[in-house]
């Protein structure tokens, strides 16, 4: 039995909140892009309003770590812990920031948009929605290999970021009178592009929490 | 050229049958604060006691190995230590100032050693007082009992004691335990800017204060050195499981 039970307790209870949070996260980013492929306003709205819930959980989970720092001096480790849990919650915040930003531009590119123009996108979002999962995982499991994989799929969703940008300009270049609409493709796939990076910021996090070394995974 | 003012090398220590340090070797660097660390009974305050020989006061303790201050045994047959201590000052966990005014505490000693000048005298205590960031407070009551002084000026007061004789390695057997958390980080302060001068041997219970002053930590285990390094890397990310478990409260 630890003589720090209570304490043990808290950072068991600082992880599940954290997970709770991500697993809102992650249904808003899904819900954001099922707004954008399926056009539907409706999951547009909820993904946006369902932000507040995990902006209030941000706060609410960084204001127990706060309370930890302060009144459990935690060093080593558990210093780690609670400062990867806060670099975390910016991370996981920041990330529905971003599906708020794409369900925003779905209801823009609501009605006109062609299939062509759509066709890479998916296959982005699967593996930006992976990186997320994984960078969770790794988190959870205290998994540095994991982490370390996040490096090479970030840079894979940079490539694909490159080519839809590439397409989705020539694209508006031959049907002008689609860019009102194409335009917001263009920042789909740039936040996209953004989540991705978050989810590497959190393997990065994860190696952090782990070996107690700062590195840059991308 | 290395920056060693102690080195200690495979240091046993025995209270009759009973071993308190266990094979312990360790490079202490000048003007640094070495902060020593571990439960009650791991042996940190008999290593600190080792440095001036205070453990010879103890009746029934051998000590074994090489305890070099600047290249000298300081266990060797010629050893005065008396002079060992002026050299190797100490500072204890309660201040204790002597029933005598403030001045004559630090003066104390430099008689002892044969200053008898008043000029000099003056000077020193004045410095002493000073180096000790007491003098400000004091500078009006020299003459008045040192018992009168806060908890936390003795204690400062003490410091000046040990500064007076014009020490080079200051040793400290948790110095603020006994003082409120004001005073505490005057000390610590104190110990910042004396770092400069002297080199600096800390004892210390308090896992923030050891994080917060010294340069180097050492943990101690039953007698054992555990892991001996930059106080930095030491409370942020310690190699042995055991410092981990001490650090984090975990132990025991």
């Amino acid at each position: 039995m630890s003589n720090r039970a209570t304490f043990d307790n808290e950072l068991l209870n600082l992880q599940q909140d954290i997970l709770r949070m991500a697993s809102l996260v992650e249904q808003n980013i899904f819900d954001a892009l099922e707004a954008l492929f399926n056009r539907d306003p409706q999951i547009a709205k909820k993904v946006i309003t369902g932000d507040d819930a995990i902006d209030r959980l941000r706060y609410e989970i960084e204001d127990k770590c706060i309370k930890l720092v302060a009144t459990q001096q935690p060093m080593a480790r558990d210093l780690r812990v609670i400062f990867t849990g806060i670099k975390i919650l910016t991370n996981l915040e920041r990330m529905g920031d971003h599906a708020v930003d794409i369900a925003r531009a779905a209801m823009c590119v609501c009605g006109g948009v062609p299939e062509k123009a759509l066709k890479k996108i998916p296959r982005m979002a699967r593996l930006t929605q992976d990186m997320v999962r994984d960078g969770l995982d790794a988190y959870v499991n205290g998994d540095v290999e994991k982490a370390r994989t996040l490096c090479a799929k970030d840079d894979e969703v940079d490539e694909i970021f490159n080519l839809v940008f590439q397409a989705l300009v020539e694209y508006m270049q031959e049907n002008p009178t689609t860019i009102p609409c194409v335009v917001y493709l263009l920042f789909v796939a740039r936040y996209l592009e953004r989540i991705a990076d978050r989810a590497t910021n959190i393997g990065e996090d994860v190696i952090y929490l782990v070996t107690g070394e700062m590195q840059e995974l991308n | 050229m290395d920056n060693n003012k102690i080195v200690v090398d495979s240091l046993n220590l025995y209270y009759k049958d009973f071993q308190a340090l266990n094979n312990i070797s360790i490079d202490i660097k000048a003007n640094q604060i070495t902060a020593l660390i571990g439960p009650s009974g791991c042996g940190k305050t008999t290593f600190l006691r080792v440095l001036n020989r205070m453990n010879d006061l103890i009746d029934g303790v051998k000590v074994e190995g090489k305890v070099l201050l600047d290249g000298e045994d300081i266990y060797g047959p010629e050893v005065d230590v008396v002079q060992l201590r002026k050299k190797v000052g100490q500072v204890f966990q309660h201040p204790n100032p002597f029933p005598m005014s403030v001045y004559d505490n630090i003066a104390y000693g430099p008689r002892i050693h044969g200053i008898k000048d008043k000029r000099k005298l003056d000077e020193i205590v004045e410095n002493s007082l000073c180096r000790a960031a007491l003098w400000e407070e004091v500078r009006d009551r020299l003459f008045q009992s040192a018992l009168g002084l806060s908890g936390g000026q003795q204690q400062r007061l003490c410091i000046a004691r040990a500064l007076a004789v014009d020490p080079e390695v200051i040793l400290m057997d948790e110095p603020t335990s006994a003082l409120d958390p004001v005073s505490t980080l005057k000390i610590e302060e104190l110990l910042r800017e004396l770092k400069s001068f002297y080199t600096i041997i800390i004892v210390t219970h308090n896992m923030q204060q050891a994080a917060r002053v010294s340069d180097v930590t050492a943990f101690f285990l039953t007698g054992n050195l555990i892991e001996y390094g930059d106080t930095e890397v030491l409370f942020t990310k310690p190699c042995d499981r055991r410092t981990e478990d001490y650090i984090t409260g975990r132990f025991g």
